[in-house]
């Protein structure tokens, strides 16, 4: 069993807790780099589909997890993204400037959508998100002029220093660097003052307010950064299905991206990059047990959204920690070998917090 | 003359189609005031309330009155089983965690009313169906009166068990503050669960009362989403808020499907709901007034 005995504040605030951590996120980044040169085009294109919805996860447990709000109009910021990045490109502006515009733009969306919602409780941004949300999907049909309506958006291929970031390659190596800097990022935004302000937040508002934290402002900017990594994720989504379509991007998207941060455990970037895989690998293991499952399951039209709802039920109600924290369960089991008792891992009981004035 | 008749017929449709949105908001705020959580599957519930008084009358050739009781009653049950197995388990975790939870128990449910009825669209024939009022130039169909008239009954009838039943008394008592009512003797956590089963209830009274008007789908449960606005616009705590919102934002639709382009209708619920938490964010009822510490 490792004890870490911390002795000044750099090592508290540091990225790695240990040699070991250095060593493991070395080997997983080499071969994350080597994957497309051993791997079948079908895998190198799954896994990027995984990284871009990885970084739309970080984005999300920036938000649910770290900052406590919910937003279900997600899918709508990876739209607008997708929409600003491709319109962008086709117009000829070069992939360089077209990617940091599409997170930059849907940033500034999301202040504009949160600012007014979030001076009320978590619920509000819950439901103005839906609605804005759904909103864009109209405005994405309608606007034909830009968006080619119903009829699609054929999305030009990027280039980046004269290099084609055509096939599944190219895209798989994009999306890879644009994770690393999210998650680059995000680590960063977490061991900030700003970070531990967005805990604060969502551990109490009342204590966060009484501490000097302005609960607008962070909230805003947190919600400002969480939209703006999904803009890049949606630059990059847009080249991953080569063909925009407004229906793509609609509220099944948005609960999809919330199962990420549910089923990868909230609280933890390891998290949402769990999440991601499962929610990605789930329609390729449906795809493939369909035929086999009994009493004609597998050819029920609404079986995948009925799949992630039950997901998203069990994991709430039973298993509040998600993959990461099975992850760590397990992990904890090896390193306490032979001590780990029943009461190691029991929830602690919790109590209604209210939001009222009584 | 003309436009004037015109515009009232608007108007009572789109009250009519706001009755709906109002009775499913009503659903949202009578579980809201009393546990805080917000049912993101209220509109799911409808639809089930709906397919289970469709089942009644065209399956079992039930009287529609009778049918539509029963159904109300096997919805309501419905809901208090919902909240006595799984939404009381919930308690204590974070507002979120609820919200996805209802959203997800949503999908479940529509996926099981596939599976259970199909999804093709249903309808089942009422004593209102294809039948008008006519007053004047104003001609009405009998249908959308019958949703107003019983969105007014209904209203009423809840008003008076809340009012003057003991347990509607114990009801509001432990929504407003549940600490007293455990002191009262009141056994706050059936009441609770009672308190789902009345807004299972409500929802499915408003899927009775809608099938004239659209068919009973599985994807009926949308219409959620718009009585979001409803109870936004009444600010979430308030039940006439609730109605009111529901009222102000059926007209509205109706409003801008005649005189605006298409496309605007779709999104009208949507964008009042944003102007409304731009401007007013507590609600035009407001109760929220402070934080406990």
């Amino acid at each position: 069993m490792r004890y870490l005995f911390r002795t000044d504040y750099r090592q508290d605030i540091s990225v790695a807790r240990h040699g070991g951590d250095l060593f493991w996120y070395g080997l997983l980044l080499f071969v994350m780099f080597v994957i497309p040169l051993v791997m079948g085009e079908f895998y190198v294109g799954e896994l990027g589909g995984v990284f871009i919805f990885a970084i739309a996860g970080v984005a999300l447990m920036l938000l649910v997890g770290y900052t406590g709000l919910i937003s279900l109009g997600h899918a709508a910021f990876l739209g607008i993204g997708a929409y600003v990045n491709s319109v962008l490109l086709s117009r000829g502006v070069p992939f360089a400037i077209t990617l940091p515009a599409a997170g930059l733009f849907t940033a500034i969306c999301g202040a504009a959508i949160g600012l007014p919602t979030l001076r009320m409780s978590g619920l509000y941004l819950a439901i103005a998100t839906l609605a804005f949300g759904s909103i864009v999907g109209t405005v994405f049909q309608k606007w034909e002029s830009v968006t080619g309506g119903f009829d699609g958006f054929a999305v030009p291929t990027p280039s980046i220093l004269g290099i084609n970031l055509d096939g599944a390659t190219g895209i798989y190596y994009a999306s890879f660097v644009v994770l690393l800097f999210v998650i680059w990022v995000a680590v960063n935004i977490l061991r900030s003052p700003m970070g531990r302000a967005m805990v604060a937040i969502r551990d109490s508002e009342v204590s966060a307010q009484s501490m000097g934290i302005h609960l607008a402002r962070y909230k805003a900017m947190a919600f400002a950064i969480s939209a703006g990594m999904t803009g890049l994720a949606g630059a990059l989504f847009a080249h991953y299905v080569r063909f925009l379509a407004p229906d793509a991007f609609d509220v099944l998207l948005s609960v999809q991206f919330v199962t990420i941060v549910f089923v990868g455990g909230l609280g933890s970037i390891q998290g949402a990059i769990f999440g991601a895989l499962f929610v990605r690998l789930l329609p390729q293991f449906i795809a493939i047990v369909r035929d086999d499952l009994p009493f004609g399951i597998g050819r029920l039209p609404g079986l995948e959204p009925s799949l992630f709802g039950l997901v998203l039920v069990l994991v709430i109600l039973f298993q509040p920690d998600g993959i990461n924290g099975l992850w760590q369960k397990a992990k904890h089991w090896f390193t306490a070998y032979p001590f780990k008792r029943q009461q190691s891992s029991r929830r602690q009981k919790s109590y209604a917090k209210s939001e009222r004035l009584r | 003359m003309e436009d004037a008749a015109r515009l009232l017929q608007l108007v009572v449709n789109g009250a009519a189609a706001g009755c709906i949105y109002g009775l499913i908001a009503l659903g949202f705020v009578l579980i809201y005031k009393a546990t805080e959580m917000v049912n993101f599957a209220q509109g799911d519930i409808m639809m089930l309330g709906g397919f289970v008084a469709y089942t009644m009358i065209t399956h079992f050739g039930l009287n529609y009155w009778l049918g539509a009781l029963l159904a109300i009653a096997v919805t309501a049950a419905f809901g208090f089983v919902l909240d006595a197995l799984i939404l009381r388990r919930v308690i204590g975790q974070p507002q979120f965690a609820v919200v996805m939870l209802t959203l997800g128990l949503g999908f479940i449910f529509r996926a099981g009313a596939g599976i259970g009825w199909g999804y093709d669209s249903v309808g089942f024939n009422t004593p209102f169906t294809n039948k008008t009022v006519a007053i004047g130039h104003l001609v009405l169909g009998e249908d959308n009166l019958s949703i107003i008239v019983g969105t007014v009954l209904l209203c009423a009838v809840l008003y008076v068990f809340f009012s003057k039943t003991r347990l509607g008394v114990a009801m509001q008592a432990s929504s407003q503050n549940q600490l007293a009512a455990y002191y009262m003797g009141i056994p706050v956590r059936t009441v609770f669960s009672l308190i789902w089963a009345i807004s299972a209830g409500v929802a499915a009274v408003a899927g009775i009362l809608l099938s004239p008007v659209s068919m009973i789908d599985v994807n009926m449960g949308f219409l959620g989403i718009k009585a979001f606005a409803a109870a936004v616009i009444g600010g979430f705590g308030s039940i006439p808020g609730a109605l009111v919102g529901g009222v102000i934002v059926g007209v509205v639709e109706q409003l801008a499907g005649y005189y605006l382009p298409a496309g605007f209708q779709e999104v009208t619920s949507n964008v009042v709901l944003l102007a409304m938490l731009i401007l007013r964010p507590q609600g035009l009822f407001a109760e929220l007034t402070g934080k406990r510490v």
